[in-house]
């Protein structure tokens, strides 16, 4: 019966959250938009933009497609291609052998080179030989980590936003950072802490990637690209970036000056200079606010039906635990040592990324309830077994002397008692759970977590919209807390007739 | 012994826990309407025999028959599949008061008479209830129906407890030390209810140290004694003139 419960759950849960199904009206293009200007990222007004948006708006409308934009992480950007949750990902990928074997790629829409960025008072550098015994920070699933990590000696540290990578630098924590081009054109070069030291590295072309054997929509999309590119619109959009480089004008067999001025280079490097007045910027938060409701929603949402699914089946665990039958017991045992010896965030990432490779593709909402509900439920198991034992022997041996079943004791005497018991416990579980969920948000959900990765790469400003992420997370935990406390003073036996009653 | 009449009767009983022998070949059998009072020194087995009566405890060997029910095990069998479901069909047959009175904390009084009724029997509520609210005002908590058993005095929920076990109209009730968790000024009010079943023609049997209620209320008395019946008297006669030395010993401290 709780079985079907928790089945019913997940299934409104896939109602929820059900995605835009393929068809061939959508063109669904996914890029990680965390600190990915100028790829794809969302710019004043929380609207999406940069040069790839810009680029994937023109193929989409050459091939006569609705473009549909699909958020993810940067480390799930290919996995989720092989899920199938959209049909393309354009997002500063590069062509390499390697990721060949993996996915589809497209004729190259740009080509660039990896550029070395150092502090300001740095001697040059003129070879990656010399970064030897130094630490230089890049970002995974890059040329650049590649190129680094077969340069002997050098210690290469891994960053997840590039920003940050940058800011280590500017405080000395790294010696300097070896990203493509874009990045540290838009991220280093007007920093007056930091300087562009050395020679391009390397030619990297980056390329639309698509999930193997769909070569229609691969043949579809090179033909749109390429008249993007013979049109004259690839180079106008480049230029407005400021990214139109000689290098790129040689692939493309076009001019190497620019076609129009760096207006939206300019407008991004005058948007970051500027420093806000405290005014100004809670201003500036306020266009978030959508955003935060939004992801405050999804992230109660996930909590609360992972709660509801983590009581129901920590509860048949504790049954199964403290009444059942030898291997009934063995196997609620087992089920609690491994998943409370394991972390969710592995656990998370197994049910998302590692299913399919079963056959088993779970929705992002459902994967991320799911496994708050599998994870919480062993710690609700033991909740609820100490709840159970807590209770006096004598109360099972009166049920049953009135001729209760041992399960008509269970359901009517028993279990009611060690719910009243195990409600603070369970409570301070709620509270836990929903700070736990922000890790939904590495399986591609913006939750709160995920809305303050877009927040502070948008604004900079990592210290305030970590404070305001926060603070929201404790506006939606208090209401629980106070709603419990009341629930466990009414449940208290007693507390009503002493009051009224007795008097 | 003629069982054929007797309300309840025990035939060769035999209960250990771990190896200890505690009950070594129990037998008696009594008539209905008959208060019966078991006494003996702690861990004579007494309260056990109690427990075996009402099907909480397995039986090593023997026989328990109660109101046509009936619970059997012979010496070194496996438990009887059926056993559980006989000894279901027991408990529904005879009541039983504990020492802690076990009243269900998070129900009313009124709550704790009507649960097994409702739950066990499927008796429609509004019966179950008129039931309770009758045994309550008898028992004399009329004034309490809605009070919680933790407001309540040690007697009062003895009483409740005695309320609740009548609720499911028991053949026989048993009392296991019933008095002893009790402030000794609270201890009448639920003797007092004992004797007024015992009028009305309730067989009942105590497991008790009060032996001024031995004395006063039961028709005969049981004396046990490591695990055996030592002696079974007419209530005057073991007080006056015990038959064997070791129960004029117990007595003796008593007296």
């Amino acid at each position: 019966m709780k079985k079907t419960t928790l089945l019913l759950l997940l299934a409104l849960a896939c109602i929820f959250h059900s995605s835009v199904l393929a068809d061939t009206k959508t063109l669904r293009w996914a890029a990680a938009t965390d600190s990915n200007a100028p790829y794809a990222f969302y710019g004043a007004g929380n609207t999406l933009t940069g040069f790839e948006y810009e680029i994937i708006q023109a193929v989409a409308r050459e091939m006569g497609r609705e473009p549909v934009f699909v958020p993810n992480d940067w480390d799930g950007l290919i996995p989720g291609l092989g899920r199938g949750l959209y049909d393309c990902v354009i997002c500063g990928i590069e062509v390499t052998p390697d990721k060949a074997q993996e996915v589809f790629f497209t004729n190259p829409y740009y080509v660039t080179y990896e550029q070395l960025v150092v502090g300001k008072s740095t001697p040059p550098v003129t070879g990656l030989d010399q970064l030897q015994g130094k630490p230089i920070g890049t970002l995974s699933q890059t040329a650049s980590f590649n190129m680094l990590t077969k340069t002997p000696g050098v210690l290469v540290k891994i960053y997840d936003e590039e920003v940050n990578a940058y800011a280590d630098v500017a405080n000395g924590r790294l010696f300097g950072v070896l990203l493509d081009y874009p990045i540290a054109k838009y991220y280093a070069f007007s920093n007056p802490n930091l300087k562009f030291t050395g020679p391009p590295y390397g030619q990297i072309t980056y390329g639309i990637a698509l999930s193997k054997g769909n070569s229609a929509l691969a043949a579809e999309m090179n033909a749109a690209l390429g008249r993007v590119i013979a049109s004259g619109e690839m180079r106008d959009i480049l230029s407005r970036w400021g990214l139109w480089t000689a290098m790129v004008a040689d692939t493309f067999g076009q001019p190497e000056d620019p076609s129009l001025p760096d207006t939206e280079y300019r407008a991004f490097v005058a948007a970051t200079a500027e420093q806000p007045t405290l005014l100004n910027r809670i201003i500036g938060y306020a266009r978030f606010w959508p955003l935060l409701l939004e992801a405050s929603l999804l992230t109660i949402e996930v909590s609360l039906l992972g709660m509801v699914g983590a009581v129901l089946l920590g509860f048949t665990l504790a049954i199964m635990r403290v009444y059942g039958p030898l291997p009934a017991r063995w196997l609620a045992t087992l089920y609690i040592e491994v998943v409370r010896g394991t972390p969710l965030l592995i656990q998370l990432l197994i049910l998302f990324y590692g299913l399919p490779n079963i056959g088993i593709k779970l929705e992002p909402f459902v994967a991320g309830v799911l496994g708050l509900a599998l994870n919480y439920a062993a710690y609700e198991a033991e909740n609820y077994r100490a709840g159970l034992l807590a209770i006096p022997r004598g109360q099972m041996e009166a049920a049953r002397a009135l001729g209760m079943t041992q399960r008509q004791g269970l359901f009517h005497v028993v279990i009611p008692q060690s719910f009243r018991l195990v409600l603070p416990p369970v409570t301070n579980d709620f509270i836990s759970l929903l700070k736990d969920s922000s890790l939904v948000s590495m399986v591609t959900l913006v939750d709160l977590t995920g809305a303050y990765k877009q927040i502070a790469t948008q604004t900079f400003d990592y210290f305030g919209a970590g404070l305001l992420v926060a603070a929201f997370y404790l506006v939606i935990g208090l209401p629980f807390v106070r709603l419990a406390r009341y629930t466990e003073q009414r449940l208290n036996p007693g507390a009503h007739s002493t009051g009224t009653k007795a008097a | 012994m003629d069982t054929t009449d007797s309300i309840l009767s025990i035939q060769d009983l035999h209960k250990s826990f771990d190896e200890t022998p505690i009950l070594k070949g129990v037998s008696f059998s009594i008539e209905e309407g008959d208060l019966v009072s078991v006494i003996g020194p702690s861990g004579c087995g007494k309260s056990t025999m109690l427990r075996c009566i009402n099907g909480l405890e397995t039986l090593d060997s023997g026989i328990i028959s109660a109101a046509g029910a009936q619970i059997s095990r012979i010496s070194g069998a496996k438990l009887d599949a059926n056993f559980e479901k006989n000894a279901h069909i027991l408990r529904q047959r005879v009541g039983m008061v504990f020492q802690q009175f076990n009243l269900f904390p998070h129900r009313t009084l009124l709550q704790n008479t009507m649960m097994a009724p409702v739950i066990v029997r499927g008796v429609p509520r509004e019966d179950a209830e008129k039931n309770g609210r009758a045994l309550l005002e008898k028992v004399g908590l009329g004034a309490h129906l809605d009070r919680y058993p933790a407001n309540l005095s040690g007697g009062q929920q003895q009483r409740a407890a005695i309320a609740r076990a009548l609720a499911m109209q028991p053949k026989v009730m048993l009392y296991d030390e019933p008095t002893s968790a009790l402030d000794p000024e609270l201890v009448d009010e639920v003797l007092h209810v004992m004797k007024d079943l015992d009028a009305e023609g309730m067989t009942q049997i105590v497991v008790t140290h009060e032996m001024r209620f031995a004395r006063d209320a039961s028709d005969y008395i049981i004396y046990m004694e490591d695990g055996h019946i030592v002696e079974i008297s007419d209530e005057d006669e073991i007080f006056d003139n015990p038959k064997d030395e070791r129960t004029r010993r117990f007595l003796r401290r008593f007296i």
